[in-house]
C-alpha cells in the first residue's frame, strides 16, 4: 500500500502546489493557453467536415491567411492612393510652370474603403454613439434618481424602451434622418448619423438606470451629513451624490459600450451603413471562396475590439472610482 | 431653567407607515443646560434616536417642538453638529478632506483659508488623527474613523454636539479609548454634547446626567438620573467608587426592572428611521 502511497505523491506534484508563485503564473498565462488551444483543435476538427455553397468552412490557418491578404490590400490602397495624390501634385506642378496664373486643384481619391477603414469607421461610430448617450443619460439618471416624482413619471418609459432590438429603431431612424437631415453640404454621411443615433437609442438606457440607482442609493448617513452641514443643491449633487454614485455609473457605461458595440454591427449590416458590419454584409453577397474567411477575421476583430473598449472602460473605471475592488 | 441652551417641549413624533401611524414618541419634555454630558439611554427601538434626530432637525416634531436659544430648530444645521454611529465619512475623501468639507462649508466666509488650514489641523490634532490625514476611511480602522467623525463635528463649533451611539460599532478596547478621548475633549471645550448610548457604563461615565426613555411605542422619559461624580473621572478608581456603582444600579434596575423589555419576534420597527424605507424602494429597478 505505502509503495502505491509514494508512487501517486509525485504524480500529483505535476500540478504545482496552489500558492507558489509558479501556481500563479501557471494559472495567468497557461491555463487560458490551453483553453485557446483546445478551441483552436475543436474549431479545426469541426471546420474540415462542414462543406458550404461557398466552399469548406475556414479553418484556423486559412483565416490566418486571410488576416494577413486583408492587412496587404489595405496598405496596398494606401499607396495607390499615395500615388494618386503624387501624380495629382507632379501634374499641377507641371502647369504651373506653363500658366503661373494656374490655381491647383486637388481631387480627392474615392478607392473602396479598406477593412482597417471599416474598422476605424465602426470605432468612431460607436464613440460619438456612446458620447451622445453618455451626455443624455448621466444628466436623466441623475434627475431621476434624485426626484421620486421623475422617477416614477419616466420608469415605465425606461422599462419598456430598454429590451428594444436595434433593428426595429433602424428604419424609424433612417426614415426620421432622411427627413430631417437636409443640408446641400453635410459635415457628417447621413448613414453615419443612422448609425450613430440608432446606438444612442440603444445603449442609453444601461446608463440611465445604473445612474437613477446609484444616485437614489446614496448612504442615508451621508445625506444626513449633506443636510447638517447645509450644503446646497448644487454643492449637495457634486460634492455627495455624484462622487457616491459614480462606481455605480460606470458600471452602467461599461454594459452602455459594450451594448453600443454589438448594437452598430447589427446596424450597419442591415443599413448597408459604412462599418464592419458592412464589410461582413458584402463579404457574404460577394460569396468568393474567401468569404467566409474573411468574415471570421471580421468575427475576431470584432470581439478583439469589444474586449478592448471594455477594458478602456474599466481601466477608466478603476482610476474614478473609490471602490477599490472592482469586479473584472 | 434660565440657563438652559436647549429645551424640548412636549415632543412628540408620529411615523406614517404601511400599517397606519406609529407613534414614537410622547410628549418629551426636556431641557439641557450649557456645558452639560447628558445621554440618552433605553431599550432599542424606544425613540431615544428619534429624539436625537429631532434635535438635528432630522425628524421633525408632529407635535411640540425644540428650542435652541430661544428659536425653535426647524432643519438641520451645523451648530447641531452629528457624530453618526457608523462614522459616516465620504469614503473617497481623505481624513483630512473630511473635515475639511465641513469647515470650508461652514466657515467659508468668517474665516480666511489659512485660519480654515489651521483649524481642520487643530481639529484633527484634538482627536489626535493628524498622522492620517491623507488616508481614506477605508485604510484606518473603526475606531480612528470615528475619531474623525468626532473631528469634523467638532470643527463645526456647534452649540451642542450630537452623538448617535457613537461608540456602539467598536470593541471593548477601542470603546474605552475613545471614551477617554471624548472625556478629555469635553472637559478641555466643555461642549454640550447629548449621546444616545444602549451601553450602561458608558452612560455613567461619561454624563452629567442620564436620562432614561421608556419602551415604545409612544415612548417618555421614565426616569432622569444626575450623575453625583466628580469632573475628573477615571474608570478604574470608579469602579469601586460607591456613588458610581449607585448610578450603575439606578440605570439597571430602570431597564431590566421598571422598563423589561418583553421582546417579541420582529416588533422593533419604531426604532427605524424614515430613511430605511426609502432604502428599500432602490430594489425596484
Amino acid at each position: 500500500m505505502a509503495a502505491i502511497v509514494s508512487f501517486i505523491r509525485p504524480l500529483g506534484g505535476l500540478l504545482p502546489p496552489r500558492s507558489s508563485r509558479f501556481a500563479r503564473l501557471f494559472q495567468a498565462v497557461a491555463l487560458p493557453l490551453a483553453g485557446l488551444g483546445v478551441f483552436l483543435l475543436l474549431w479545426s476538427f469541426a471546420a474540415g467536415r462542414i462543406d458550404t455553397s461557398l466552399g469548406q468552412f475556414p479553418d484556423p490557418s486559412m483565416v490566418w491567411e486571410q488576416a494577413v491578404n486583408l492587412y496587404d490590400e489595405h496598405r496596398a490602397s494606401r499607396e495607390k492612393e499615395a500615388g494618386f495624390y503624387a501624380r495629382q501634385e507632379q501634374r499641377n506642378a507641371a502647369r504651373l510652370k506653363v500658366d503661373p496664373d494656374y490655381e491647383p486643384r486637388i481631387r480627392p481619391y474615392t478607392g473602396p474603403p479598406t477593412f482597417l477603414d471599416q474598422i476605424v469607421t465602426s470605432l468612431l461610430t460607436v464613440l460619438s454613439g456612446f458620447l451622445v448617450a453618455t451626455l443624455l443619460a448621466v444628466p436623466w439618471g441623475i434627475a431621476i434618481g434624485l426626484s421620486k416624482t421623475l422617477h416614477q413619471a419616466f420608469n415605465p418609459l425606461i422599462q419598456l424602451f430598454k429590451p428594444v432590438s436595434p433593428l426595429a429603431w433602424l428604419p424609424l431612424v433612417t426614415m426620421v434622418v432622411s427627413a430631417v437631415y437636409v443640408s446641400d453640404d453635410p459635415t457628417v454621411p447621413k448613414s453615419f448619423l443612422n448609425s450613430m443615433i440608432t446606438v444612442t437609442l440603444c445603449c442609453l438606457w444601461p446608463t440611465v438606470i445604473n445612474t437613477a440607482m446609484g444616485v437614489s442609493s446614496v448612504n442615508p448617513d451621508l445625506v444626513n451629513v449633506s443636510r447638517v452641514l447645509r450644503l446646497s443643491t448644487l454643492d449637495h449633487v457634486t460634492k455627495i451624490v455624484l462622487p457616491s454614485a459614480v462606481p455605480v455609473i460606470f458600471t452602467g457605461l461599461r454594459i452602455s459600450l459594450g451594448i453600443a458595440w454589438m448594437v452598430l454591427i447589427a446596424a450597419e449590416m442591415l443599413a448597408q451603413n459604412p462599418g464592419l458590419g458592412k464589410f461582413v454584409w458584402d463579404e457574404f453577397q460577394n460569396g468568393s471562396s474567401n468569404s467566409l474567411s474573411r468574415i471570421m477575421v471580421a468575427v475576431i476583430a470584432i470581439g478583439l475590439i469589444g474586449l478592448g473598449l471594455d477594458r478602456i472602460m474599466l481601466t477608466l473605471q478603476r482610476f474614478v472610482s473609490w471602490e477599490k475592488e472592482q469586479e473584472r | 431653567m434660565n440657563d438652559a441652551v436647549l429645551e424640548l417641549s412636549r415632543v412628540s413624533v408620529e411615523f406614517s407607515t404601511e400599517r397606519g401611524p406609529l407613534k414614537v414618541l410622547e410628549d418629551v419634555d426636556l431641557s439641557i443646560r450649557r456645558g452639560e454630558f447628558v445621554s440618552l439611554i433605553g431599550h432599542s427601538g424606544c425613540g431615544k434616536s428619534t429624539v436625537l434626530n429631532c434635535i438635528a432637525g432630522l425628524v421633525s416634531a408632529t407635535k411640540g417642538g425644540v428650542i435652541l436659544e430661544g428659536r425653535e430648530v426647524t432643519e438641520p444645521g451645523p451648530e447641531r453638529s452629528v457624530v453618526f454611529q457608523n462614522h459616516s465619512l465620504l469614503p473617497w475623501l481623505s481624513v483630512y478632506d473630511n473635515v475639511a468639507l465641513a469647515v470650508n462649508q461652514v466657515f467659508r466666509r468668517t474665516k480666511s483659508k489659512q485660519e480654515r488650514a489651521e483649524w481642520i489641523e487643530h481639529n484633527l490634532e484634538l482627536v489626535q488623527m493628524t498622522h492620517a490625514s491623507h488616508l481614506r476611511p477605508r485604510e484606518i480602522s473603526g475606531g480612528m474613523a470615528q475619531r474623525v467623525g468626532i473631528a469634523r463635528a467638532l470643527a463645526m463649533q456647534p452649540k451642542i454636539l450630537l452623538m448617535d451611539e457613537p461608540f456602539g460599532a467598536l470593541d471593548a478596547l477601542t470603546r474605552a479609548h475613545l471614551q477617554d478621548s471624548l472625556m478629555e475633549i469635553h472637559s478641555n471645550l466643555n461642549n454640550t454634547v447629548i449621546m444616545v448610548t444602549h451601553d450602561v457604563d458608558e452612560a455613567v461615565l461619561l454624563s452629567d446626567r442620564i436620562v432614561m426613555m421608556s419602551n415604545g411605542p409612544a415612548a417618555n422619559i421614565g426616569q432622569v438620573l444626575d450623575v453625583e461624580l466628580p469632573e475628573e473621572r477615571d474608570r478604574i478608581s470608579l469602579a469601586s467608587d460607591d456613588n458610581y456603582n449607585h448610578c450603575r444600579h439606578e440605570v439597571l434596575q430602570f431597564l431590566y426592572e421598571k422598563q423589561r423589555k418583553i421582546e417579541t419576534l420582529g416588533a422593533s420597527a419604531s426604532d427605524q428611521k424614515p430613511e430605511d424605507e426609502s432604502l428599500q424602494e432602490v430594489s425596484n429597478y
